[in-house]
């Protein structure tokens, strides 16, 4: 299908399924209920499941497979926020000219910064990487405040010189963002009995990119280039004397997975026409690197499940407080109750990066794979009690 | 005129002399091997070879162009492959993608985006990779993990994936260091193979005097960076001049 095998077109119709389902996979609890703080189906939550999921996917392209560890993406995700809510300000509301130039706005610098940046391996590359990024947030900052609006975050007013477009709306509001007339903070609510879903335009819209975004990424993990690249993680050296010349390939990589972050930038603003310098801080650029560790370097899905993971901790595990944890806790007697909570505290609500960190540490140590290792664990655990066979079946890597 | 024509190459290292005055002429289709003590100068000699080194001085021209300045893969691109003394092959790739690398490099150069289409469709590559896996009696293990073979298994695919590139010069590097006995011999059986089968120059660094003897058709004595004796294998073996820089100066 679509030019994937058998195992790799399985993989993109599951992840179209859940992607599809989502506002309803995510809102499994009925809204009165206890546990409806643990439902994660509101569309501002599910379009950043996404856009982080996109960030990811290209920020695996090159960390998982060429090995290479960029410290400063988030550079270009900022960068592809700017792009996008400058296409606002000066051409029109589409988001579809805004997403464009934010993607190869982010391309062009990702070609810049790639190019000096690849000069060296290892650690130096990553501290290279690192100080673009700094130095961009830096300029976005403070000094180049007539492009970014500084610390304030640049926005829409309601005298933006919009070319295709009028500056304000009829009741003198700012218009806003939309696909073809299709406003991206439209949506509308299903109830079902006790359940609520909601569908979100925006929602929507970011969904189908994520999945071309998903596809591209497998057709380039399948093709001579993907091949080249995880050759160039294996051993440079051999590939030199095979008459190959890395260097072209781990830029093309480099501002493949820019062009990702500048699409999720842009996304971004397209849901919310805003952008801050905040967004290409370091520890933004660490995330991704987390989410994709977490999830699984190197492998297709596991990004887009590190995404979620660290923002469904962030936005959900984050709202858990003491006052929570005690009506969780209220059956047992009044001491022990106290003491429950005392110990659970740390852990949840503002504490969510300590829980998340003890994650981080479990799956590093246990499963180097990530949570994709996990999966694969347990699918041959379930495999292995269904049917038992010799273990000489299947050959595996010694290592 | 031979293939690879050496010239008056001199290298030092600081105040170290590597190399002084080498002229070394490898004529094609033969088997050249390159021997001599430790710190003889055959590595550095190499280096010089493959654009890892550039010498001080002198030349080194194959089939009438120099490689001088040349990175490793311009020189490779020009026909030169080479086997490393521990085997340099794509340790997180299968069998089957460390093949498909050179056969890639063989067809489109140093350099080419091609990320849309799928490997799995290069129908004529594959093929070749299968056949050349075949005559070194890999195919069985073309779906392991590269890493996890033994190594003379990995000797053989570096080989393999020398050779499938169709050099016109293969230069190996002490291919038998470290070996078994049996995979040695395994692996002087593949060379005698491929220089019967195939339109193939060979230059070869080696302390093994077996393999040596069993493969060269042309042999240089290195020592303390200057060759001291070219002959034939046969002429060798009793040369006073081989005995003394390999046992030393008799006094």
């Amino acid at each position: 299908m679509l030019g994937l095998d058998k195992k790799d077109s399985t993989l993109l119709l599951i992840v179209v399924a859940l992607t599809m389902l989502a506002p309803f996979i995510l809102n499994p609890f009925p809204t009165e209920s206890g546990l409806a703080q643990f439902n994660a189906g509101y569309p501002d939550l599910m379009q950043r499941f996404v856009i982080f999921g996109i960030f990811a996917i290209g920020f695996n392209i090159l960390f998982g497979l060429t090995g290479y560890l960029s410290f400063g993406h988030a550079a270009f995700l900022g960068i592809g926020s700017y792009s996008a809510v400058w296409m606002f300000k000066l051409l029109s509301m589409n988001i579809i000219p805004a997403i464009l130039l934010s993607v190869v706005i982010a391309g062009i610098f990702a070609l810049v910064i790639g190019f000096v940046s690849l000069r060296r391996t290892g650690i130096y590359f990553s501290i290279l990487t690192l100080a673009f990024a700094q130095m961009s947030f830096a300029l976005a900052y403070s000094v180049l405040t007539p492009l970014t609006n500084g610390e304030t975050g640049l926005q829409l007013t309601l005298n933006d010189p919009r070319i295709l477009g009028i500056s304000q709306t009829a009741d003198g509001s700012i218009p806003v963002t939309n696909l073809f007339g299709l406003e991206m903070r439209g949506a509308f609510d299903l109830v079902v009995g006790p359940w609520s879903f909601t569908f979100s335009a925006g929602y929507y819209v970011c969904a189908v990119v994520m999945l071309l975004a998903f596809y591209m990424s497998i057709r380039i993990f399948r093709s001579p280039f993907g091949l080249m690249l995880r050759a160039i993680k294996s051993n440079q050296q051999r590939l030199n004397y095979t008459g190959l010349n890395p260097k072209p390939y781990t830029l093309a990589a480099f501002v493949i997975s820019g062009m990702y972050a500048g699409l999720a930038g842009g996304l971004m603003a397209a849901m919310d026409p805003l952008a801050g310098a905040e967004r290409m801080q370091w520890t933004a650029s660490g995330e991704v690197v987390l989410m994709t560790i977490l999830g699984g370097a190197g492998t297709l899905i596991g990004p887009v499940l590190g995404a979620g993971m660290i923002k469904y901790f962030e936005n959900i595990f984050s709202k858990i407080n003491d006052n929570v944890l005690h009506s969780w806790f209220s059956f047992m007697p009044d001491g022990l109750e106290d003491s429950v909570v005392f110990i659970i505290h740390p852990f949840v609500g503002k504490g969510w990066h300590l829980t998340l960190g003890i994650i981080f540490m479990l799956v590093v140590t246990f499963l180097p794979g990530g949570l994709v290792e996990g999966g694969q664990r347990i699918a041959r655990l379930f495999r292995r009690k269904k049917t038992v066979e010799p273990k000489s079946a299947k050959t595996e890597p010694a290592e | 005129m031979g293939i690879l024509e050496i010239k008056d190459v001199g290298k030092r290292f600081g105040g170290l002399k590597a190399l002084s005055d080498v002229n070394l002429s490898v004529q094609e289709n033969t088997c050249h091997a390159i021997i001599g003590p430790n710190g003889a100068g055959k590595s550095t000699l190499l280096n010089c070879l493959v654009g890892k080194l550039i010498p001080d001085t002198g030349s080194v021209m194959f089939q009438g162009q120099s490689v001088l300045g040349r990175s490793p893969h311009e020189i490779n691109q020009m026909g030169i492959s080479r086997v490393f003394q521990t085997p340099e092959i794509f340790g997180d790739l299968t069998v089957f993608e460390n093949m498909m690398i050179p056969l890639f490099a063989k067809r489109d150069g140093a350099y080419r985006l091609h990320a849309i289409e799928s490997v799995s469709n290069e129908r004529t590559l594959i093929e070749e990779a299968e056949k050349m896996l075949e005559e070194v009696n890999m195919l069985d293990k073309r779906h392991m993990h590269s890493a996890s073979m033994s190594r003379g298994d990995k000797r053989r695919l570096e080989m393999a994936m020398c050779l499938v590139q169709e050099p016109k010069l293969l230069l190996l590097d002490e291919p038998t260091a470290g070996m078994a006995r049996a995979d040695t011999n395994n692996t002087i059986d593949l060379l005698k193979q491929i220089k019967d089968e195939r339109d193939i120059t060979i230059a070869i660094i080696e302390h093994d005097m077996h393999v040596v003897f069993s493969l060269a058709d042309r042999i240089t004595v290195l020592a303390q960076g200057t060759p001291l004796v070219e002959d034939a294998p046969e002429n060798i073996k009793g040369h006073p001049k081989v005995q003394e820089a390999y046992l030393g100066e008799a006094h």
